[in-house]
């Protein structure tokens, strides 16, 4: 069976409407936007730096989409379809080698000067070869781009070293901002701390462990937009406080999720005032060894570990009081090319025999020398879902004679010992915003190619498997291939997939415009949001 | 008439000494009542093992937000744990943190007091404005900011910088207190007839000044264990304290318990009496001591 691209976004789209997703896209009765109002919304974390190319947390997007511009976005209420942003009109080659983007003539950074396809080429070398001191968390995503050229000033023309089924979703990626090349130029990580984008709204200030703001950016490329004034972010880690703004009215909106638990209070409380939307999530967490560090350098360590934990009885009760939902594979399940439940059953750490499975694990622990191995657990101060999961965790594995230290930390110490390798085991995230293999799998890929594999593991035979399914445009065979690559990550388990998320987003019914999808890293540009007040 | 004069028989009665601690509870039977509460608490702390019918970290989905019953006397939490499990050694960790928190601060406090009294001067006019500008920051404040600035250490299960956060707000209080009463120790003889044998300095104040500060002391050692004990609490609701799964009275209060109270009130209504008990028992044996030491309340 040979599918071409667009099958496979079919297939996607046909899925996602079997899980429900669409049918948290509701048609809402808006009327004509009207211009004018400050949103402000709760970000439950604040981002490390400014700077998207080298972020994967939510933080980052929910703190400076609005300030910057796609070449292409994702069309949210077609969801997995993308459109233009910068990007007028684009052209595919047949053979998927060459990919020629047409941009608008009428975008202008915030400091006046006017974007031209120079800005695209160097954004997109910093993400697909980052110079060096530069982080680029998405390289192993652009690695298949030959060279970019700019034959006008709104041209942008991509060369491919293979064709890639995905590619056009990656260039909607969002953390793709544009940045203007001159910075670029005169300061390679000037986007850490520097904020000049193309987008909707211009920088207002930014007061550590207080807020963000930006006001409307007249001269934005999109005619009549964005609709706001502008946009306050109030960053709120503790969910009861955020809990309580959005029920006092000093916040509208928290657009990263909410717990079952806390989305029954707002409803009891806030009635008909609070609007609920809820989908699966493209994101999931995940468990890391540190393999550099003893006894995580011994795969029979990190195999006993992986193995003692019982998902399915977690995913049934953490469903309850935690974001978390499913237990799956790499990827996500009920997607198009995620394992099915019978498959996944028969890999180590889903089987449907929790006992034997501990057992194994305790002989495993016995046979590499550790049989009362202490580590502690590194993780993020955030309660949803990172503290259920953390507890749950060290649940499991004192069940194997395992002594757990869990320490919590606030996001940015948190995502600064994950990347300097500060820890023992940690949980982390895949945080996507597709279903797309090659995006779901580029973590798992070796250290040296991909810096957001937390593990620090090298392997040649999964670096092998990852550009062969990235290639593969026959459906089975790439299915196939992705099965092999998880076989391969599950048997090594260097990085283990604990739980997928489910996604409840409360917003004031005041709030209009904004469209729910299945990622948090979707649709925080604001361009089309309004204030119905 | 010559008269007789009789001398009146006065029959003196020796009153037994009884054991101070019968004395103590005689007269004072609430603080006997908080002693016996605080003894009930060091128990349950040091024997959670013994006491406590449930692994306090076992997660049970079986059993969640499951009602007070013979099985769970307080129910169990959002993961099934069970509360009177976690209640008990819940003690261990308050009072462990408490315990240290107040000796270090009480004791830091105490010295620094008696060093200010005993050397007055520029010295002890120094002394004093770095206190007021402490004592300057409301408690919960400067723990929380300290806190932040040295995050967590853990040593044996125990933080040991929250020891320090919350030991370092509660010692210029004492240290205020433990200055007035050095003031008048400074005057007297023997601590002229010591500078006159010519002890030294550390001598003088720890060998003669420090032991009679000890009633002082002790009251407020009792006292700063309650208050320990709360701002751990409150550390640890706000998240900054100890840390999930490790029970704890504040942090068993926040986290899933705010999302659960109307459907679960026992969650937060134990370990909520808990502490509640341990922060009265204190203060109350506190002003008990107190009573009992001080001359001016026999009388």
């Amino acid at each position: 069976m040979r599918t071409n691209r667009r099958d496979f976004m079919k297939a996607a789209a046909f899925t996602a409407a079997g899980l429900g997703l669409l049918d948290a896209m509701p048609a809402r009765a808006q009327g004509a936007p009207k211009r004018g109002g400050t949103l402000t919304f709760a970000i439950s974390a604040e981002t490390p730096h400014y700077d998207a190319h080298g972020s994967d947390t939510f933080a980052t997007l929910h703190f400076g989409a609005p300030f910057y511009s796609t070449l292409l976005q994702f069309d949210l209420a077609n969801y997995p379809k993308v459109k233009g942003d910068l990007a007028t009109s684009w052209d595919v080659a047949p053979d998927l080698m060459k990919y020629t983007f047409k941009l608008t003539p009428n975008a202008v950074f915030h400091d006046g000067t006017p974007l031209t396809s120079a800005d695209v080429k160097a954004t997109y070398e910093r993400l697909r070869n980052p110079p060096t001191g530069v982080v680029s968390t998405r390289k192993a995503t652009f690695e298949d781009i030959a060279s970019i050229e700019t034959p006008d000033a709104t041209t942008v023309v991509f060369n491919m070293k293979a064709g890639n089924p995905a590619m056009l979703e990656h260039f909607a990626s969002p953390w793709n901002w544009i940045y203007k090349a001159a910075l670029l130029a005169a300061e390679p990580n000037g986007p850490r701390t520097k904020i000049i984008g193309t987008g909707a709204f211009t920088f207002g200030e930014h007061v550590k462990g207080s807020h963000v703001t930006g006001a409307r950016f007249d001269k934005y490329f999109k005619s009549g937009m964005p609709y706001l004034d502008g946009f306050r972010g109030v960053f709120m880690t503790q969910p009861a406080a955020m809990l309580n703004a959005l029920q006092g009215g000093q916040v509208q909106a928290e657009f990263r999720g909410v717990s079952p638990a806390e989305r029954d209070r707002l409803v009891q409380v806030m009635g008909d005032k609070i609007r609920i939307e809820e989908s699966s999530w493209t994101l999931n967490l995940m468990v890391v060894f540190n393999t550099e560090k003893k006894p995580f350098d011994d795969p029979r360590v990190r195999r006993a570990l992986h193995m003692a934990i019982d998902r399915r009885a977690g995913a049934a009760g953490l469903a309850r009081t935690a974001v978390l939902r499913d237990a799956g594979g790499l990827i996500r399940p009920g997607s198009p090319f995620a394992m099915k439940d019978e498959d996944l059953s028969k890999l180590p750490g889903f089987g449907r025999d929790i006992k034997a499975a501990r057992a194994e694990a305790r002989k495993l622990l016995k046979d590499a020398g550790v049989p009362n191995l202490t580590f502690t657990l590194h993780n993020r101060n955030l309660a949803q879902p990172y503290t259920p999961a953390g507890i749950f965790l060290v649940d499991q594995w004192r069940q194997i004679g395992v002594n757990v230290e869990h320490r919590q930390s606030e996001t940015s110490p948190y995502l600064a010992g994950m990347s300097s390798g500060n820890f023992d085991v940690a949980i982390d995230f895949s945080n996507l915003f597709m279903d797309e293999p090659s995006l779901a799998l580029a973590k798992y890929v070796s250290f040296n190619r991909a810096p957001e594999n937390r593990s620090r593991a090298i392997d040649a035979e999964l670096d092998r498997l990852y550009a062969a399914q990235s290639h593969e445009r026959d459906f089975k065979k790439r299915f196939d291939l992705i099965r092999a690559f998880e076989k391969r990550a599950f048997e090594q388990a260097y990085q283990v997939p604990l739980l997928w998320w489910y996604r409840i987003v409360p917003t004031h019914k005041t709030v209009v415009g904004w469209q729910m999808s299945p990622s948090h890293n979707l649709g925080q540009d604001l361009t089309a949001v309004w204030l119905n007040t | 008439m010559a008269g007789s004069v009789t001398q009146p028989t006065v029959n003196y009665k020796i009153r037994k000494r009884r054991h101070p601690l019968l004395e103590f509870a005689a007269a004072q039977p609430l603080g006997a009542i908080s002693g016996v509460a605080i003894l009930v608490m060091l128990f349950g702390g040091v024997f959670s093992e013994l006491i406590a019918p449930y692994d306090p970290f076992e997660i049970d989905f079986g059993a969640m937000l499951a009602a007070p019953s013979p099985e769970h006397l307080m129910g169990t939490d959002a993961f099934g744990r069970d509360i009177f499990s976690r209640v008990i050694y819940g003690a261990r960790t308050a009072l462990t943190i408490g315990f240290f928190s107040s000796l270090m601060g009480c004791t830091t406090g105490a010295v620094v007091g008696v060093a200010s009294a005993y050397f007055g001067g520029r010295t002890d006019m120094i002394i004093q404005r770095f206190i007021d500008v402490i004592l300057s920051f409301p408690i919960i404040v400067l723990a929380l900011v300290v806190v932040a600035m040295l995050g967590r250490n853990q040593i044996a299960g125990v933080d040991v910088n929250l020891i320090f956060a919350i030991a370092i707000p509660v010692m210029p209080k004492v240290a205020r207190v433990v200055r007035a009463a050095s003031l008048t120790i400074r005057e007297m003889p023997y601590i002229d007839a010591a500078r006159a044998a010519g002890f030294t300095h550390t001598r003088i104040i720890f060998r003669h000044m420090v032991p009679n500060v000890a009633a002082p002391f002790l009251i407020m050692f009792t006292a700063y264990v309650a208050q320990a004990i709360l701002l751990e609490a409150s550390l640890s609701f706000l998240g900054l304290g100890v840390t999930e799964p490790t029970p704890a009275w504040g942090l068993m209060l926040s986290g899933n318990a705010s999302d659960f109270y109307r459907e679960a009130p026992w969650m937060i209504l134990f370990p909520g009496v808990a502490i509640s008990v341990a922060v009265f028992a204190f203060n109350l044996f506190g002003d008990s001591l107190r009573d009992w030491l001080d001359p001016k309340f026999k009388v």
